[in-house]
């Protein structure tokens, strides 16, 4: 940090302020990971902003490399550790693409239903900490409360509460209990309501909260598209591009919802989007336990999928299949595709290009928060200090998914 | 075209695009491919900022959602550098490819897209591929002061420096990666699935080896080698005995008690008279504690003269 430098005016003789640059970051509660922020500030005006990402760079798309399809899967939990099966929905679907697999459909419908739980979890950690970062507590412990409900229906499906690796090229690892669907469904008709729309009703009309939000970070249609903006960013500016109805994956195209956009595409729209996000996502979660088929849960194709145990202990091929798929794992025709799926914090792409081997050759991942974060410095231009901390709340940046 | 069954995102149908976009380009295109439902476009590299612009002026391909850097070190231009494309009023996607190598520069496409400078900044970082006319071509997700370019397939997962907090020198110190073990690499290629090693023990097996033999087949009687002459070669060689008893010597067994060995004491007490480990103390032992508790607040006994 440089500090305050007193400079003569050549003019007047009066003393003048010259620019102030500090960092904001890497160490900050608002900057929801490690972010560092080199900032230059006209008094309190941000002149111009300089994002460091990269303290969190772990060299996952070089790990995937050196690792078998399945073993790579876990990687993808990791990025985002607030949305996890989020991740791994584009990851296992750019296999299924390579591969030309189908997917049984309850297996689809369970990946849709816990892709939207893990939308309503993440946005209750981004509307609960972009609250917090503008000045208040209480809505943030609230909304906690739900993210610990969510959390706690992954570990009844996939015994972990974050890392889940659940989500498998072919469908899903497990078949749920019928009791987790009927928990999941009283759950929304009940809890999730009453909490959620309980802490909301705090917020949304809460005059401080609007004082810090409106008006701020305004974004032009043109300027989003530009800047490669997605999900709910993209949507606050009044553009309504969901993949999930625009390029329909899973079976989100026999799904009804409504795609929320912003009038104003500021921090506030940003924020009443992800809200209104959450009860479309309930309300898919509802279309996916009334219709949920019965039937595998994942492909019966034994050269990609490996059997479960109890049929591996009596079949002398399932045990091949077994052993073989868990040491060599599958093989992936050459080709490259690029899938991109609409993950809770926007276009989350997997390029993955396959030699033909057990391993990826490449695998590039598009975080969200990248390009969001880019538009940083054009967004705070002549906002106040403060204002960046909303700012970065609303644009929901992780950084274990920027930096990979 | 193959039926399509995998449950990948569907955007607008592929018919066509690939003809009109490939004339559209002319002579900017190398090679127009369309696999696994995806339409790649390789283009001259140093025009790939007109292709682009053309793409997003009059093809409305409008955001540039992704760069992505590939190395392939067997070819004479070993990157490729991969522009993803998004059109929201087609719905349509494309992926449009140049290749780089060191020396060449990719002409920088940030004067078409804003987010393209951190983009290319990235594939800069991980590959080395420079981009002419970026303003800001600065390192991003590496370490201040980083060398190299970490993901060429040349480069060690491990890398080459790791750090650690000194104590003496009260500051982070980079010193040469030490593995304590290997990195293990499992190869799961099987030699009749095209190998291109020599196997561990068959490194005299070249070229000019002979081929195996024929394998030896017993179908009929005189190809099996029995017969009289077998039998007769059979009863020269005597099998030696089997070894005689030593009927002199012990006979090996369970060892002998050990008469000198002393019996141990009986238990004095049941298991029963044992005090268990949760049991309450009695009210008698309260005392002193409750007393202690009201002078002191910590619980924990102070050494005399502490204060």
């Amino acid at each position: 940090m440089s500090g305050l430098q007193l400079e003569q005016s050549p003019t007047t003789g009066d003393e003048v302020i010259s620019n102030y640059t500090i960092n904001f970051g890497p160490q900050h509660p608002a900057a929801h990971g490690v972010l560092r922020m080199v900032m230059e500030l006209d008094g309190e005006i941000i002149e111009r902003i300089d994002p460091h990402v990269g303290l969190l760079h772990r060299g996952t798309e070089k790990l995937i490399e050196h690792k078998t399809y399945l073993q790579a899967l876990p990687y993808f939990d990791r990025l985002d550790y607030c949305s996890p099966l989020g991740m791994e929905h584009s990851y296992v679907l750019a296999i299924e693409k390579l591969l030309n697999l189908e997917v049984p459909l309850r297996g689809q419908y369970l990946r849709v239903l816990f892709a939207e739980l893990t939308r309503i979890c993440n946005h209750m950690l981004n509307i609960g900490s972009h609250v917090m970062d503008v000045g208040a507590m209480t809505p943030n412990l609230w909304v906690f409360e739900i993210r610990e409900d969510c959390l706690n229906f992954f570990e009844r499906a996939s015994g972990a509460r974050m890392h889940s690796a659940w989500f498998r090229p072919g469908g899903v690892h497990q078949d749920v209990p019928l009791k987790l669907l009927t928990d999941i469904g009283d759950w929304l008709d009940n809890r999730l309501p009453r909490l959620f729309e309980d802490a909301m009703s705090l917020v949304m009309d809460n005059r401080i909260f609007k004082q810090r939000n409106v008006d701020i970070a305004v974004v032009s249609k043109e300027d989003a598209l530009a800047w490669g903006f997605s999900g709910p960013m993209i949507r606050a500016a009044g553009i309504p591009w969901d993949i999930r109805k625009s390029q329909p994956y899973d079976v989100y195209d026999r799904m009804d919802f409504e795609i929320p956009v912003g009038t104003n595409s500021d921090c506030y729209d940003r924020f009443m989007v992800r809200v209104e996000e959450v009860r479309q996502s309930a309300r898919i979660m509802r279309q996916c336990l009334a219709e949920m088929p019965e039937g595998p849960v994942s492909s019966t194709d034994r050269k990609v999928v490996p059997p479960k145990r109890g049929e591996m202990k009596a079949s002398m091929e399932s045990l091949i299949h077994h052993f073989k798929l868990y040491t060599e794992g599958f093989h992936v025709p050459a080709g490259e595709v690029y899938v991109a799926t609409e993950s809770p914090k926007g276009e989350f792409g997997v390029y993955l290009v396959s030699d033909g081997s057990n391993k990826p050759y490449r695998c590039k991942i598009r975080p969200t928060a990248f390009s969001h974060l880019q538009a940083m410095d054009f967004m705070s231009k002549g906002h106040m200090l403060p204002d960046a901390t909303a700012i970065l709340g609303a644009i929901d940046v992780v950084f274990g998914e920027c930096d990979r | 075209m193959t039926q399509v069954l995998h449950p990948a995102p569907r955007f607008a149908s592929n018919q066509g695009v690939k003809d009109a976009l490939a004339a559209a380009l002319g002579d900017m295109l190398i090679t127009a491919k369309e696999q696994h439902g995806e339409v790649v476009l390789t283009v001259v590299r140093d025009r790939v900022e007109d292709a682009l612009r053309l793409l997003r002026d009059e093809h409305e391909y409008q955001q540039l959602m992704e760069m992505a850097g590939v190395d392939f070190p067997d070819r004479v231009e070993r990157f490729e550098v991969v522009y993803m494309l998004l059109s929201v009023t087609k719905n349509h996607r494309v992926m449009v490819k140049v290749s780089a190598s060191e020396a060449t520069p990719v002409p920088t496409v940030t004067t078409l897209w804003p987010n393209a400078g951190w983009l290319e900044r990235e594939v800069f970082d991980m590959y080395g591929v420079v981009f002419a006319g970026n303003p800001d071509l600065r390192r991003i997700l590496t370490d201040y002061g980083f060398e190299g370019h970490p993901f060429r397939k040349d480069f060690p997962l491990t890398g080459y420096v790791e750090l650690r907090y000194s104590e003496d020198e009260k500051r982070v110190v980079y010193e040469p990666v030490e593995l304590a073990q290997d990195l293990r690499q499992f190869d799961f290629m099987s030699p009749w699935e095209g190998a291109n090693y020599v196997l561990p023990g068959d490194e005299k097996a070249g070229a000019d080896t002979p081929a195996a033999p024929t394998p030896k087949s017993t179908e009929k009687l005189s190809e099996t080698g029995a017969g009289k002459a077998a039998n007769k070669k059979a009863a020269e060689s005597e099998s030696a005995p089997a070894p005689a008893k030593d009927k002199g010597a012990e006979e090996a067994g369970a060892p002998k008690p050990t008469e000198d060995r002393p019996a141990r004491k009986p238990r004095a007490a049941s298991a029963q008279d044992t005090k268990p480990a949760t049991q309450p103390k009695k009210a008698a032992e309260k005392k002193p504690t409750a007393k202690k508790s009201g002078a002191g607040k910590s619980a924990a006994p102070k050494p005399a003269g502490d204060k």
